[in-house]
């Protein structure tokens, strides 16, 4: 009897905390749910993908913690609810491949996610291993897109990349660099090879992407991921301490969140934007921007004047 | 990793402050009650500075070497390579240092004390002291709980500084090159926690200009 009280107990105590937090978030949630999320096709192949997606350096590097590896399931379980499905990691990033893995089959989304990963590593040999390995983590059957980490061992490691997409191993082929590195080359090698997909820092502060990557990418048909939208935090840190200008909302922006990352997006060469969090009331945030109108050409000037003038 | 020298220091530091001390204090709690023997190893290291009885450098000797083991196997390994991938090299540098210091202190029997006269000798006390005791309560105080504290032969930190203020106090001239690798990580960890915006970084950089000063002066 006592047995059955607690169950009971147990049970009214679920659906009051159920209840609590639903009506807590619900404008979150219903925000993010109630609009159609944006998406950009990626030129090689039409596939739409939405303009927002999920990073993980750092934020899911989390160990074996279950706590912050249950957080970091939440903020999945958000993110995907409110229309994200593109997720990005690397070798690289600790214990993030295990943690996005965890997540993934908890929420059982390991189909419904395009999973985007790295191969870093100096010893090409050894590339094929590290990605296997990486697939495992993930515990998904193959990779959607894999690129190149920071041009480490480039050459070979796309050479092996071409022969698995031509297998069927994975489906899109890409590079990435971040904070400006390496801009010359990664220039030369978006001329001369075929690639869906490559992935760069770029933010309404640092744009000198503009210039020559940019244009390239949209020239020769390629899919540009932006990384450290908010240059690790600092930027909307920052841009935090002031008011958001009364005319973001013409662009349906209601926070910082969405107003850096809908300039990012609305660039006519960025697929898609990946900023990263360990908290569900950012990820919402962010996904937000995936939502409502985007900024123009003039827009966007007028976006620039007034963060540079803060 | 090649092209190095692309990467900046945060670009290396791939685990968020949180995550950091979440760590220790995960750690803290699965082995405890191992920190009481730490506890016990530094009242025992004290009590053998003070009164420097026979045999007193191979016994702090052991007692040391364990600890740097200890850490590098306990800590390095088992948690922290789960979040940072660099620290199963920095295992092998504590390997190093243990088998450094079981091979002068206990094999050749190199680290004998004198009376604390000079003024690097005053500061290694004063270092040690702050590595065995204050430290843990700086620690507690700045961190989130009390599972978060560091102490001597348990966490990285404590255990480098009190090897050094004890290698000040000892008559190691010769052999300089054993400060090689606590110097070393003075340097990493200080790096490391001003990347995360820790309260303490510069605790780090201190020990390590006092103890690059202690074997300038020594050498002269």
């Amino acid at each position: 009897m006592k047995k059955l009280q607690n169950s009971g107990r147990r049970k009214f105590l679920g659906i009051l905390t159920f209840t609590a937090t639903t009506a807590v978030c619900w404008p979150l949630i219903g925000t993010a749910k109630s609009q159609a999320v944006t998406t950009k096709r990626i030129p090689s192949s039409g596939e739409k993908i939405p303009v927002v997606g999920l990073g993980s350096s750092r934020t899911f590097n989390v160990g074996n913690d279950p706590v912050a590896r249950q957080a970091c399931t939440e903020v999945m379980h958000n993110f995907f609810n409110a229309g994200g499905n593109f997720i990005d990691s690397s070798p690289m990033y600790g214990s993030s491949q295990d943690v996005i893995g965890y997540a993934l089959k908890k929420l059982n989304k390991t189909e419904q996610v395009f999973s985007a990963d790295k191969v870093w590593i100096s010893d090409h040999d050894e590339g094929r291993e590290q990605m296997e390995t990486s697939r495992q983590r993930w515990n998904i059957k193959r990779f959607d897109l894999m690129q190149v980490h920071n041009l480490v061992s480039w050459e070979e490691h796309l050479q092996t990349l071409y022969k698995m997409k031509q297998a069927g191993e994975i489906r899109y082929v890409g590079i990435t660099t971040s904070h400006g590195r390496r801009h010359r080359d990664f220039e030369k090698i978006m001329q001369r090879h075929s690639l869906d997909f490559i992935q760069l820092s770029y933010n309404i502060i640092d744009r000198e992407v503009e210039q020559r990557l940019l244009p390239l990418a949209n020239e020769r048909g390629i899919a540009v991921i932006v990384n450290r939208p908010f240059q690790r935090g600092d930027l909307i840190d920052w841009a935090k301490r002031h008011s958001l200008p009364s005319w973001a909302k013409e662009i349906d922006c209601t926070n910082w969140a969405q107003f850096l990352l809908k300039f990012i997006v609305s660039h006519p060469a960025v697929t898609c934007a990946i900023p990263a969090t360990t908290r569900v009331d950012h990820v919402l945030e962010n996904m937000s921007a995936a939502t409502g109108r985007l900024p123009d050409a003039m827009m966007r000037k007028r976006m620039i004047t007034y963060v540079e003038n803060l | 990793m090649s092209e190095w020298w692309t990467y900046q220091l945060a670009d290396l530091i791939l685990f968020t402050p949180k995550t950091y001390f979440r760590l220790i204090e995960i750690y803290n709690i699965s082995i405890w009650p191992i920190q009481l023997v730490a506890l016990l190893l530094s009242c025992i290291i004290a009590v053998l500075v003070w009164r420097r009885p026979i045999c007193s450098g191979k016994i702090i000797a052991s007692i040391l070497a364990l600890s740097w083991l200890w850490v590098a196997w306990a800590f390095h390994l088992q948690r922290f390579a789960d979040i940072h991938w660099v620290a199963t090299y920095y295992a092998v540098g504590f390997v190093i240092q243990a088998s450094l210091l079981i091979w002068i202190g206990v094999i050749r029997d190199r680290l004998t004390m004198n009376s604390v006269e000079s003024l690097v000798q005053k500061l290694g006390i004063s270092t040690l002291i702050f590595a065995l005791f204050i430290q843990p309560l700086l620690t507690l105080f700045f961190g989130e709980n009390r599972n978060q504290v560091e102490l001597f032969g348990i966490t990285p930190d404590p255990t480098v500084i009190a090897t050094i203020g004890l290698l000040m106090l000892i008559n190691v001239r010769k052999h300089w090159w054993i400060y090689i690798i606590p110097l070393s990580w003075c340097l990493i960890s200080g790096a490391t926690l001003w990347v995360l915006e820790s309260n303490y970084y510069f605790v780090m950089f201190v020990v390590g200009i006092l103890a690059s000063l202690a074997i300038i002066k020594k050498a002269h």
